[in-house]
């Protein structure tokens, strides 16, 4: 049905994203799918890692500890960019493509009175709204 | 594992765990209300900035009197130690030039820029002197010239001499001296970060003199005092813009340039500039950044080829010439007589554009990943220097030879310093295209300094982290704009001048902390230059 599931994944908060990683790994155990981790990193030092190359290594590691936790075939890719939560929404679905993904799974928040006001936006509506594959969102 | 090879491993380890800190970017950070913002930063500069504000609108005469008059003992008391800082700037990036430290790559050996060159040099421009050199770059040698207030040494207006020496004296302020302010801090901010994974904001450059201290309440310190000087710099010269870019705009269109006016003003760049800062780096700043260049060097060509080909070449060689001439006895702190023009002219600016350092240079920082030292300084010092005695020649020149030779209103002098750009280009052809031109390269300065000037401040007050939520980035836009719609409407000229003159008293604490950043970034570079060399013995 599907050939490549990519989750786009923030390092900073994976404990908010638990139930989408659970669920794509469920999804890429039914049907033998690899998973890509896909993260678009900042070049200047964050929480996650104090380089951009150092990013990539925790992303790898990352990706290499939830294939050993769920027993699937995982990869990732790193997305730079210069400014990342403008660009962010962008980014994701450029690496749509870029990996060779027909199914996104991503964790989004619930809505609630800030959606309403606009006050903040939702990556996963957005990709919803411009992707060509089908995307899973996970609340 | 021979002697060598264990020697080099050793020193890498040592060097190593002199930077070596448990610090993470954004752990003193709290995330509520859809911001992630550093405590205390964050809600301390805030309350103070909420607290000048409200002090400057109830009491705007007194804080007027009360900030101009530091600003001034400032600026008397301290005229050697600016001055002497500035040469010593000038200095240290020079030999960081030549010196085998410049090889080093911003970001590692594997770095590649993100930008192309001249999106980087419009954007180091644009955040840096836009403005100023739109304002200044025929008001101040035309000043000199036709004594309006001081003139430098002292040299006799209306002369040859003194056209020479306006020239000279102008570039000297806004040539290398300002651009070596700037490099200290963005070199320094751009290696603690890049190379040494310290998060960017400037208490991260003096990591080697205080460790793990400057995450604490010294560096809680500097950061608060760089984001009230930034935002108080940016406030402040946006509502003492509008006053000048209204009565541009009235010069030219008679629209009037009252109160009304000039909150259009800031509202429209306001506007602008949160437009920019949501778009991000990429397709905001870059871009207004390069349409600018595209403006302003259409400009430039018009004023050299209206005023005269030949006319230019020989305002090249006297820009030059003067600035050769005059860098030294101008540099001089020792035994000053022209006392109006050093103090109000050469310090003012130097306080001023320290003050304006964090801001710039955290900025030029932020996008000059991938440079070698090298060049990086040979960008940030040389180039603009270049281009600054080019556009001086051009505007300064044009504006002098109308002077010198009797020519419209600039030959009595200058009664509106703001004008003074639009008078020169009243007396070239097609003024109507050029001034509306000029105005909205002016109008784009005043967006790029104002998008930039919040990615920094937001940057800042969240403790380094650049990936904080939009929300912040707009919180910060609009203060800027609220804060000089308020001080110009409710407390006038005098708000506004009180808190212009606080923003730039922030620049004798900061001079202090300029020239620890040049002992920091030295020892910096010396120890990553010899990480280099070990690493190459270890490969051998």
């Amino acid at each position: 049905m599907y050939k490549k599931i990519m989750v786009p994944v923030d390092l900073e908060h994976t404990e908010k994203i638990e139930k989408a990683l659970d669920g794509a790994a469920e999804l890429a155990k039914s049907y033998d799918l690899p998973v890509c981790y896909v993260a678009v990193m900042g070049r200047v030092p964050n929480r996650v890692a104090p380089s951009p190359e150092k990013f990539e290594a925790e992303l790898n590691m990352f990706a290499r500890e939830q294939g050993d936790k769920h027993g699937i075939k995982t990869e990732c890719k790193a997305v730079p960019s210069v400014d990342v939560p403008v660009e962010l929404d962008d980014k994701l679905l450029e690496a749509i493509d870029d990996v060779g993904a027909d199914l996104v799974v991503m964790a989004s928040h619930i809505p609630g009175v800030a959606d309403k006001l606009h006050l903040i936006s939702s990556n996963a509506a957005y990709m919803v709204k411009h992707s060509e594959v089908s995307i899973f969102v996970v609340r | 594992m021979n002697e060598e090879t264990k020697t080099a491993q050793e020193a890498i380890s040592e060097i190593e765990d002199l930077y070596d800190t448990d610090y993470v970017v954004g752990q003193d950070n709290i995330e509520k209300w859809g911001f992630d913002m550093h405590a205390p930063v964050f809600p301390v500069s805030a309350a103070l900035i909420a607290l000048f504000v409200i002090g400057s609108l109830m009491f705007p005469e007194q804080s007027r009197e009360m900030l101009v008059a530091t600003r001034t003992w400032i600026q008397e008391t301290f005229d050697w130690m600016f001055l002497s800082a500035g040469n010593i700037f000038v200095l240290f990036c020079l030999a960081l030039i030549v010196l085998p430290v410049g090889k080093i790559r911003l970001g590692g050996e594997d770095a590649r820029p993100d930008f192309s060159v001249v999106s980087w040099f419009a954007m180091l421009f644009a955040a840096g002197m836009g403005i100023g050199l739109m304002f200044w770059s025929v008001a101040e040698p035309v000043g000199y010239f036709t004594e309006w207030f001081g003139t430098p040494l002292d040299t006799a207006g209306f002369t040859e001499e003194a056209r020479t020496a306006a020239l000279g004296a102008t570039m000297y302020h806004w040539g290398l001296h300002p651009w070596a302010i700037y490099a200290v801090v963005a070199l320094s901010l751009a290696f603690f970060s890049f190379n040494k994974g310290f998060p960017l904001t400037i208490r991260s450059t003096f990591y080697p003199l205080l460790g793990d201290r400057v995450w604490g309440w010294p560096g809680h310190i500097i950061d608060t005092v760089a984001v009230l000087a930034t935002i108080f710099g940016l406030a402040t010269s946006l509502g003492l813009g509008a006053q000048q870019a209204a009565s541009g705009l009235n010069f030219l269109f008679d629209v009037g340039s009252g109160l009304q006016t000039q909150v259009i003003i800031i509202t429209g760049v306001t506007a602008v500039a949160i437009i920019s800062v949501v778009r991000g780096i990429d397709g905001g700043v870059k871009l207004l950044s390069n349409l600018n260049l595209i403006f302003a060097f259409l400009l430039l060509m018009f004023v050299i080829i209206a005023s005269s080909l030949g006319g230019f070449f020989s305002n090249v060689a006297r820009t030059f010439s003067g600035y050769v001439e005059y860098i030294l006895p101008l540099s001089n702190p020792v035994g000053r007589e022209d006392t109006t023009f050093y103090h109000s002219w050469t310090i003012f600016f130097w306080a001023w554009w320290i003050s304006w350092s964090p801001f710039v240079g955290m900025f030029i920082a932020r996008v000059s990943r991938g440079r070698t030292v090298r060049q990086f300084l040979t960008a940030v010092l040389l180039v603009p220097t270049l281009v600054t005695v080019v556009w001086m020649s051009a505007f300064g020149g044009s504006g002098l030879d109308q002077a010198a030779e009797g020519v419209g209103e600039l030959a009595e002098g200058i009664s509106d310093s703001t004008l003074a750009l639009f008078q020169m280009l009243s007396h070239l052809p097609l003024t109507g295209i050029t001034s509306f031109l000029a105005i909205c390269l002016v109008l784009v300065f005043f967006v790029t300094s104002s998008d930039s000037g919040s990615l920094v401040i937001d940057s800042i007050t969240s403790g380094g982290k650049t990936n904080a939520p939009v929300n912040q980035r707009i919180f910060w836009a609009t203060a800027e704009g609220v804060i000089a719609a308020v001080l110009l409407v409710v407390g006038g000229s005098a708000a506004l001048e009180a808190l212009s003159a606080g923003a730039v008293s922030v620049g004798l604490p900061f001079t202090f902390l300029l020239l620890a950043m040049c002992v920091s970034l030295a020892r910096g570079l010396y120890h990553e230059r010899q990480l280099i060399e070990y690493n190459d013995v270890l490969r051998q």
